[in-house]
């Protein structure tokens, strides 16, 4: 008998799942071939191709975005709130039906460990789909005003980091307000999206009420430049949104964008330090850290420093990275080798810049694409690696000496999605975060996620609301989202 | 009311405060010295704990890993019987069990001892003679606790007389509650003393002391004190062992051996009945301890019906069917 406990390897089958070797584009309730050149998606963790996609050309948005007029005119539009209602709860019983499905299919595609897709990601898409499903007839209700009407048509562009989530953020509360929706998925990640198109016929829902588009940059452009849609909901990097707002600028376009963080996590001298080291940790290597409000910069009181890091490197040293698909897997595959390049990039900055790189000891698969979790020390607020969103496993450590510098130090960014508190004093939540500008507070914990409670930035991080309440006042005319 | 003991002898068995180890020497030099240091340690955050617990509860133990972890936790079972219906001939029955937990097969290890009330150690020690099967004796006017110290004394000297190895104690939760942590801090001292050379696990009764806070300051005064384990309960209260609370209490010995390079073992006790459950446990000693922890020296596992349902599940994995309860010996 040894003496280690090794984890035999556990992964998920990949047989509840099949893969189709080619997909279409689903438009009016038909998959049908696209007419740009087909791509390819491929297994971030193994670089196996798992299938080819069609890429949607100016052509097929506009083919798309009628069939979504259409949809919106004849029936989505007028049909009564409640039925609507009852389409989004079949929907989200389908997801929960097929959520093992869903998860094999998402960690494939994506990278993800399975604990996370199978815990995380599909459990909170179906869950939007009933908050929003008991929306449907209660508009009237909410608060937004008298008679909130839809807006029409939705062009919405979604990221690869949650490919089944976002596209639930989105797709959900554009339904449930009785708008129709032309959807595109990102392109590194496009097959739960298509999948989810099997379940909205699966559930009856009206052809062209969901229509979705595969592509790159072009497809997307192309549904957001489109002049017969409404709404323009983005969720990606700052520098796409700017692009996007310059877009729309000057048009009837509602827009909502979603874009990238540098999030503080602040621990103070007298915080629960284990449970703030899980913080840390879920907070930055959480889906690889490919999170627009991962706790990137850990800003800790310096008495504490030392303990922190010591404690937070150890437990560094338990995680286990490697095949997503398997379940005790906690950190998997970058998601791109173009991701992979960035982040590669700018850890050797932060090397070059006179920061301390931490990694533990960890092997790495041969192929596919891999970065270990790592912890910048001694980090200046002038470096880069404090500045730039690095998207992935990396942590930027600067020190703080008073609550004023912790707050100064917070806001000192062009992001302002979300942040993090530390601390076993209840008066000191409540002040630190009246101070701190980010979209999202968090006291004590990290990275939940909950429909019914609004998401979005500051500053560069974006502007709108997801979810709750005000959520729906993007997706209806007239609606204030106060 | 007769007074059988006589003051003066309470008064010497009162031995001198006992030093805690370095760095924490001077902690116990006043009650408010003591309160500030314990109530100084970083809280624990509920939620956050359980949160962990939870993640940890997922992972998925197959195969050879299976098979190691039910063999390792038949070896730290402290094969237990705490009944007032305990006869000789029920602690041999158990001992029997406990040096060949699964008759028909040679290759399953023995459990790591057999935990009785301090009248039948010596009963116990004489059946588990020559098999290197500890004996542990519940003492200090367990469960309650509630006796003066100088019949506790009696009891641990009497159960180490008996021929127990290791005293499972429990601390004066009472005066715990109240604040009087010296009083629990010199209780564990002397304790430690009448046990000479047997082992000492301190029994925090957790399910009384409600938060894992308390938790906490408890591991580390029972740690201080000299306790070789901590042990979450005594079985008779209800919850007793929960993967939150042995999060706390594994994170406490890992931070004091960090601290003072002792290392101290930690037994949860009661409530763990499952196979799926001793797992568990070993997934969190393995994660937030550490490897070091993963032996009988340092870790047990309280329980008495636990161990059949772990011969079950080696049988199943060894022969890929379920037998059944007829299969297992009653206890």
């Amino acid at each position: 008998m040894t003496q280690l406990f090794d984890y035999a390897p556990a992964p998920e089958s990949r047989s509840i799942v099949d893969v189709a070797p080619s997909y279409g584009l689903f438009l009016d309730g038909e998959f049908v071939d696209g007419s740009g050149a087909p791509f390819k998606t491929i297994n971030p963790a193994t670089e196996e191709v798992l299938s080819e996609v069609a890429t949607g050309t100016a052509e097929d948005v506009d083919r798309a975005v009628r069939a979504a007029r259409r949809a919106f005119t004849r029936v989505w539009g007028p049909m009564r709130p409640a039925d609507r209602g009852k389409y989004l709860f079949r929907i989200a019983r389908l997801l929960q039906e097929r959520a093992r499905e869903f998860a094999v299919l998402e960690s494939l595609d994506n990278g993800k460990p399975i604990r996370e897709s199978r815990d995380v990601d599909v459990p909170l898409a179906a869950a939007h789909f009933f908050y929003h499903a008991g929306w449907a007839d209660k508009l009237d209700w909410a608060g937004l005003g008298p008679g909130p009407r839809p807006l029409g048509v939705a062009g919405q562009v979604i990221p690869w980091n949650f490919p089944l989530l976002m596209l639930a953020w989105k797709v959900a509360p554009a339904l449930a307000t009785g708008n129709t929706v032309v959807l595109k998925p990102a392109e590194t990640t496009p097959l739960t999206a298509l999948l989810f198109a099997e379940v909205c016929r699966q559930a009856d829902l009206p052809p062209g009420v969901v229509n979705i588009v595969t592509g790159a940059g072009d497809t997307g452009r192309a549904v957001v430049e489109h002049e017969d849609v409404d709404k323009v909901a983005f969720t990606g990097s700052t520098e796409v949104g700017r692009a996007i707002a310059r877009a729309v600028a000057g048009t009837r376009k509602k827009l909502t964008l979603e874009l990238g963080g540098k999030a503080a996590n602040i621990v103070f001298d007298d915080a629960p330090i284990d449970q703030a080291v899980e913080g840390i940790v879920q907070g930055i290597f959480f889906n690889q850290g490919h999170v627009c409000c991962a706790g990137s910069r850990l800003l800790v009181q310096e008495s504490v420093h030392d303990e922190v890091i010591a404690s937070l490197q150890r437990r560094i040293g338990t995680l286990r990275v490697g095949d997503p698909l398997d379940k005790n897997t906690d950190v998997g595959a970058i998601n791109s080798a173009e991701q992979l390049a960035r982040i590669r990039e700018l850890s050797d900055i932060g090397v070059a810049e006179g920061a301390h790189r931490w990694q533990p000891a960890c092997e790495l698969p041969e192929r596919g694409f891999w970065f270990p979790p790592t912890v910048f020390t001694d980090v200046s607020p002038a470096h880069r690696i404090a500045r730039d969103e690095v998207f992935g496993p990396v942590l930027s450590v600067l020190t703080f000496r008073t609550p004023d510098e912790a707050v100064a130090k917070a806001n000192n960014t062009t992001y302002g999605l979300s942040a993090g508190i530390w601390t076993e004093k209840g008066s000191r939540i409540l002040a630190i975060a009246d101070r701190l500008r980010a979209g999202v507070v968090w006291a004590n914990t990290f990275n939940q996620f909950d429909p019914t409670s609004p998401f979005g930035g500051y500053k560069q991080s974006g502007y709108g609301r997801e979810g709750g309440r005000h959520g729906l006042a993007a997706y209806l005319e007239g609606a204030d989202s106060k | 009311m007769t007074h059988v003991l006589d003051t003066d002898a309470l008064a010497a068995e009162t031995p001198p405060r006992r030093e805690p180890p370095a760095p924490y020497r001077d902690v116990t030099r006043s009650d408010a010295a003591f309160r500030a240091f314990l109530h100084g340690l970083p809280g624990v955050d509920q939620v956050g704990a359980e949160a962990r617990v939870g993640v940890l509860g997922t992972r998925s133990i197959k195969t050879t890993a299976k098979a190691w972890a039910i063999d390792t936790a038949i070896s730290m079972v402290d094969l237990t019987t705490l009944e007032g219906a305990d006869t000789p001939g029920k602690v041999r029955s158990l001992a029997a069990k406990a040096r060949r937990p699964d008759p028909t097969d040679p290759s399953c290890p023995p459990v790591a001892a057999v935990c009785v009330y301090g009248d039948l150690a010596g009963v116990a020690k004489e059946a588990l003679a020559g098999t290197g099967i500890s004996v542990a004796a519940v003492a200090t006017a367990f469960p309650s606790g509630r006796a003066s110290r100088a019949v506790k004394l009696a009891d641990v000297r009497d159960a180490v007389a008996n021929g127990a190895d290791e005293i499972d104690m429990v601390i004066d939760r009472g005066a715990f509650l109240a604040g009087r942590y010296l009083d629990v801090f010199d209780e564990v001292v002397a304790v430690k003393e009448a046990c000479g050379d047997a082992h000492l696990k301190v029994i925090l009764e957790t399910g009384e002391l409600v938060t894992l806070d308390n938790v906490r300051r408890a591991s580390w005064l029972a740690m201080l004190a000299g306790g070789d384990f901590i042990k979450t309960s005594t079985g008779k209260i209800s919850p007793a062992a929960t993967l939150p609370v042995c999060l706390v209490m594994m994170e406490a010995v890992r931070d004091f051996r960090a601290a003072t390079g002792r290392q101290v073992g930690v037994k949860p006790a009661g409530g763990i009945r499952t196979t799926k459950d001793a797992i568990r446990h070993l997934v969190l000693v393995n994660e937030v301890a550490g490897p070091d922890w993963l032996s009988p020296d340092w870790f047990r596992l309280g329980a008495s019906s636990l161990l059949n349902d772990l011969l079950l599940q080696r049988q199943k994995l060894r022969t890929g069917h379920y037998s059944g309860p007829d299969h297992v010996s009653v206890d």
